[in-house]
C-alpha cells in the first residue's frame, strides 16, 4: 500500500469525522453545549415531560352516524306520506344496522325509493318478504368514517395543545391501526390540567327532551313500563351544586354536535356567573332554526332540549322561540371550567370518546439526574476501557482509542442529522457500543499477536490479523444487528430507542474497527523497513 | 502485556462441572419462576399507576402508609429507593395495582391530593408517574414476548446460513439458557422486569450470540485446516485460541456495564443489572454450553452409525 493512498483514506476519514461532527454541533452557534442540545433530540426521560398513548373509540362515531340516519329517515318517510314505519337500531351491539319495519304492503315501492335514495349510499340495504328492511353500513364506509374520526380526534387534541401553549408537542397516530394517538408534551407535567384539556372530551350535543326528569332511573322504568323506546336514551344529569341527581329520557339522535360550533366564548350571565356563548357554523345554524321554530312555545309541538357534555346533561331549557345561530350555555361552571370548555368548543369537539391507555410524567429534575448519571457513567466506562487498551496493547492501544472516539463522534453525529431520539436506555446503547467496539479491536489484535507469534513479518500479520478477524467482526456485528433490527420493528418507546442506538453505533464500529484502525495500522507501517515491528 | 498465552486447558473435560452449574442456577430460577416470585413484572407489562415521589426530608414509610390508608387508598405499595452504592435517597416509589381503562387517573389524583394534606409542611416533588392500562401493558407484554421470539429465530436462520444448522441450534440453546437465568435471577431477588429490563435482555442475546459467534467461527476455521483432528480436541483448542480475546472482551464489557450499575443512578438499576448477570453468564455459556453441543451432537450422530465428520461448515466470508 503506497503512501498516497494512505494519504487518500486520512482525507477520507477526516472528511467524514467533520461530516458528524458537523451532525452533533450543527453551525457554531452559541456554546459547545447548547449547540449539541440544538442537535441532538433528548427522549422525554431525559428533559422531562409527558408521554400519553390515547384510544379513540372509533365505533361511537358510528353509532352517531346511524342515530343521524334513523331521524333523517324518519323525516324522508313522513315526507313521502308513508305513515306506520318503525325506524330504528337492532340492537346496541350492532350500531351500523339500521332496521326498518312496518312498511304498508301499498307503499312497498315509495319506500324502497326513499331507502335508495342519495342519502342513503353508504348502506347495503337488503329486504324481507314482510315489508321489513335491513340497511347497513358498508365496511368501506365504516373504515373510512373511522380513520376520518382518528384523523379529526389528532387535529382537534392538536388545536387543543396549540392553545395550552405548549412547545413543540408531538401528537400523531400510534400503533397501527389500533385507533391510538401518541401525545408528547416536553417540560409538561402537571397531568391534571392536561388531562382536563384533551380528555373532557367536550363531547357536547343538544337533544331532543323525549321525558323526564325522573329521580332515578328506577322511576324512569317504571314511567315507560315497555321498556326504553330504541331511539331513545336515558341521561344522568348533574345539577348545580347540592341539588339532586336527575334522569331524562333523550331523543339519540342530536340536534346539534359539537362539531357544529363555530365559536364558543366564556362570558357572564346577569347575575355575573360564567356561560358560554356560542355561534354555530351556517349549515346547522339552518338545522337549528328549522328544530327550534318547529319545537318552540308557540309551535304545534312545544319542547325542550337538553345540552349534553360527555354525556351528562349540562342543562335543561324550553324552547322559548326559534333560534339560529347562537345561544348561551349556563351549567354551573367555575370560571376555569368555562374558559377550559370554551377553549374545547372553539376548537372542535372530540368526535368520539377517548380513554387513556398510557400515561407517563418524568420531573424535569429527575431527568437531568438521569442524563447526568447515564453520562458519568459512559465516560466512565469508556476512560477506564481507554487505558486499559493502552496499557495491555501498548502502540496498537491508540488505534483503539482513537477508533473509540470516533465511533461515538459518528454515532452522535448520526443521531443528530436522523432526528433520532436519544433516551435513557439509548444512552446504555451507547455504553453497548464501546463494549462491541472494542471487542472489534481485541478480536484484531488478538489475531495479529498470533500471527505475529507464528512469526509472520508485521506488514503480514497485520494483513492477516485483519482478513481472519473480520469474518467474525461481520457474522457477530450482523447478528446483533438483525436482533437490534426486530427490536426496532416490534418495539415501542425505551426499547426503540435502544434499538436504534445500538443498530447506528454498531454501523460506526464497522468503520472505526475495521477501516480507520487498518488505515492507521498501515500508515504506521508504510514508511518503515520489511523489519519493522510493531507495537502491540 | 498479556494475560493467556497458549493456553491448554481441557474445557471440555469439565463438562459435566458444567452441566452442574447451569442446572444448579437454572433449575433455582425456574423453580421461583415457578412457584415463588414467579416472573416479577413491572407496571409497564402488569398496568396499574406508580409514582415517584421525593421528599425534602427523609420520608417515613409508615407515616406514608398512614396516610394512604387514610384517604381510603389501602392496596398501596410503598418501596423506599436507595440507589445501588447503597445510599439511601429521600425518595419512595408508591404502588397501585390497576388502573382501570376508564377511570384511568383517579389514584393518582388520590395519591397526590393524600400526600398533599400530609406533607404541606415538608414538602415533597412528583418526580415521575406512570399510568399503564391493563390493555396497554397486555399488549406491551405481548409485543415484548414476540420480539424476543422473532429476534431469536432472526439470528438462528443468519447462523443456519452462515454456518451450519446445529451451529444456530446450539447457540440458540445456549442463549436461551442465559435467558432463563437471568430472568430467575430477577424472579429469585423479586425485581420488576421493565421495558428496559427486557431491552436488556435482548441486548445480553446479542452478546452471548456474540461470543458464541467468534467461538464457532474459531471452530469452523480449524475443521477447515485439520480434518483429522478429533473434534473433541479441535474444540478445545479453539476455545483455547480465542480465551485471551474472550476475557479481554468480557471483562472491558463487563467493566463499562458495572460503570453502569455503579454510577447509572437507580433509574437504570434494573437494566444495568440484567446486563451485568447477562455479560457473566453470556460469556460462560458461549465455552461451557454450545461448544460442548456440537461434540455432544456428533457423538451423538456417531452413535447412530451416521457419518463422523461435524458437518462439512461453510466458507468463510472474504475481506
Amino acid at each position: 500500500m503506497g503512501n498516497k493512498n494512505i494519504a487518500g483514506k486520512t482525507a477520507f476519514i477526516i472528511g467524514v469525522l467533520l461530516v458528524f461532527c458537523f451532525g452533533i454541533f450543527g453551525i457554531p452557534r452559541g456554546g459547545l453545549v447548547e449547540s449539541i442540545k440544538r442537535n441532538i433530540n433528548l427522549g422525554l426521560d431525559l428533559k422531562g415531560g409527558s408521554h400519553l398513548v390515547l384510544q379513540v373509540h372509533v365505533a361511537e362515531a358510528v353509532g352517531s352516524e346511524t342515530d343521524r340516519a334513523v331521524a333523517e329517515l324518519e323525516q324522508d318517510f313522513q315526507k313521502a306520506n308513508i305513515s306506520g314505519v318503525t325506524v330504528g337500531k337492532r340492537d346496541l351491539a350492532h350500531p351500523e344496522v339500521i332496521s326498518v319495519t312496518g312498511v304498508p304492503q301499498n307503499h312497498l315501492a315509495d319506500a324502497r325509493q326513499v331507502l335508495e335514495g342519495n342519502d342513503y349510499q353508504n348502506y347495503d340495504l337488503t329486504s324481507a318478504p314482510d315489508g321489513s328492511y335491513t340497511l347497513t353500513m358498508k365496511p368501506a364506509a365504516i373504515k373510512d368514517l373511522e380513520t376520518r374520526t382518528l384523523n379529526t380526534s389528532i387535529e382537534t387534541i392538536r388545536a387543543r395543545i396549540d392553545k395550552l401553549g405548549v412547545t413543540e408537542p408531538e401528537i400523531q397516530q400510534y400503533g397501527l391501526g389500533a385507533n391510538e394517538i401518541l401525545v408528547e408534551l416536553p417540560g409538561v407535567t402537571s397531568l391534571d390540567r392536561i388531562e382536563d384539556v384533551i380528555q373532557s372530551t367536550a363531547k357536547l350535543s343538544i337533544h331532543e327532551v323525549a321525558g323526564g326528569p325522573f329521580n332515578s332511573e328506577q322511576d324512569a322504568m317504571t314511567a315507560n313500563p315497555g321498556g326504553i323506546p330504541m331511539d331513545d336514551m336515558l341521561v344522568h344529569g348533574v345539577g348545580e351544586e347540592g341539588a339532586p341527581d336527575q334522569f331524562w329520557l333523550l331523543k339519540r339522535a342530536s340536534v346539534v354536535e359539537g362539531t357544529d360550533f363555530r365559536d364558543a366564548r366564556p362570558s357572564q350571565d346577569e347575575n355575573g356567573r360564567p356561560d358560554i356563548n356560542f355561534t354555530l357554523t351556517t349549515d346547522a345554524g339552518d338545522r337549528f332554526w328549522k328544530y327550534t321554530s318547529a319545537h318552540s312555545k308557540n309551535s304545534s309541538s312545544p319542547g325542550s332540549m337538553a345540552i349534553l357534555l360527555d354525556n351528562q346533561v349540562k342543562e335543561v331549557a324550553a324552547i322559548d322561540s326559534a333560534i339560529r345561530d347562537s345561544g348561551i350555555i349556563q351549567g354551573g361552571f367555575t370560571q376555569q371550567q368555562a374558559n377550559d370548555l370554551s377553549l374545547m368548543l372553539r376548537t372542535g369537539a372530540l368526535p368520539a370518546s377517548i380513554s387513556y391507555l398510557d400515561t407517563r410524567t418524568v420531573g424535569p429534575s429527575l431527568g437531568a439526574a438521569s442524563i447526568h448519571s447515564g453520562v458519568v457513567a459512559a465516560i466512565g466506562g469508556m476512560l477506564a476501557v481507554m487505558i486499559f487498551m493502552l496499557i495491555y496493547y501498548k502502540g496498537a492501544g491508540i488505534n483503539a482509542d482513537l477508533a473509540l472516539i470516533l465511533n461515538l463522534v459518528i454515532l452522535l453525529g448520526f443521531m443528530g442529522f436522523s432526528n433520532a431520539t436519544l433516551t435513557l436506555p439509548g444512552i446504555a446503547g451507547v455504553i453497548l457500543t464501546i463494549g462491541m467496539g472494542v471487542d472489534s479491536n481485541v478480536l484484531i489484535f488478538e489475531r495479529i499477536r498470533e500471527e505475529l507469534r507464528a512469526g509472520k513479518s508485521a506488514a503480514i500479520a497485520v494483513q492477516q490479523g485483519f482478513a481472519f478477524a473480520w469474518t467474525t467482526i461481520f457474522d457477530t456485528h450482523v447478528t446483533t444487528i438483525v436482533s437490534a433490527a426486530i427490536l426496532f420493528l416490534f418495539g415501542s418507546g425505551p426499547v426503540k430507542g435502544f434499538a436504534t442506538t445500538l443498530v447506528f453505533g454498531l454501523l460506526a464500529n464497522l468503520f472505526t474497527a475495521v477501516y480507520v484502525s487498518r488505515v492507521i495500522f498501515d500508515a504506521h507501517l508504510a514508511g518503515k523497513e520489511r523489519g519493522a515491528t510493531l507495537s502491540i | 502485556m498479556e494475560f493467556f498465552r497458549e493456553t491448554n486447558i481441557d474445557w471440555l473435560g469439565k463438562k459435566w462441572y458444567f452441566l452442574g452449574f447451569s442446572l444448579i442456577f437454572s433449575v433455582a430460577g425456574l423453580l421461583s419462576i415457578l412457584f415463588w416470585h414467579h416472573i416479577p413484572l413491572g407496571v409497564d407489562f402488569k398496568g396499574g399507576t406508580q409514582i415517584r415521589v421525593a421528599f425534602t426530608q427523609q420520608p417515613n414509610e409508615d407515616h406514608i402508609r398512614h396516610a394512604m390508608d387514610a384517604a381510603g387508598i389501602h392496596q398501596a405499595t410503598i418501596q423506599r429507593i436507595s440507589d445501588p452504592s447503597g445510599q439511601a435517597a429521600n425518595k419512595v416509589i408508591i404502588g397501585l395495582p390497576e388502573a382501570a381503562d376508564t377511570a384511568h387517573d383517579t389514584g393518582r389524583q388520590r395519591v397526590e391530593s393524600a400526600l398533599a394534606e400530609n406533607y404541606h409542611d415538608s414538602g415533597f416533588t412528583i418526580e415521575q408517574v406512570e399510568i399503564v392500562g391493563p390493555t396497554a401493558g397486555k399488549q406491551l407484554q405481548r409485543q415484548a414476548e414476540w420480539a424476543t421470539l422473532y429476534s431469536l429465530i432472526g439470528m438462528l436462520v443468519y447462523l443456519w446460513f452462515r454456518f451450519e444448522l446445529i451451529y444456530g441450534v446450539a447457540a440458540v440453546v445456549a442463549v436461551f439458557h442465559d435467558t432463563l437465568i437471568t430472568v430467575g435471577a430477577f424472579s429469585l431477588t423479586n425485581q420488576d422486569i421493565t421495558l428496559t429490563v427486557i431491552a436488556a435482555i435482548l441486548t445480553l442475546i446479542g452478546y452471548s450470540m456474540n461470543d458464541t459467534i467468534v467461538v464457532f467461527d474459531r471452530i469452523r476455521e480449524n475443521l477447515g485446516v485439520s480434518r483429522r483432528e478429533p473434534l473433541h480436541d479441535l474444540v478445545n483448542r479453539s476455545i483455547n485460541q480465542t480465551l485471551s480475546r474472550t476475557v479481554i472482551s468480557s471483562g472491558l464489557t463487563f467493566l463499562t456495564v458495572l460503570s453502569l450499575y455503579l454510577f447509572g443512578g437507580e433509574v437504570l438499576h434494573g437494566f444495568s443489572f440484567a446486563l451485568v448477570i447477562g455479560i457473566l453468564i453470556g460469556t460462560y455459556s458461549s465455552i461451557a454450553v454450545a461448544a460442548p453441543m456440537l461434540v455432544a451432537y456428533q457423538e451423538w450422530r456417531a452413535k447412530r452409525g451416521k457419518t463422523v465428520a461435524l458437518p462439512a461448515a461453510k466458507k468463510r466470508a472474504q475481506t
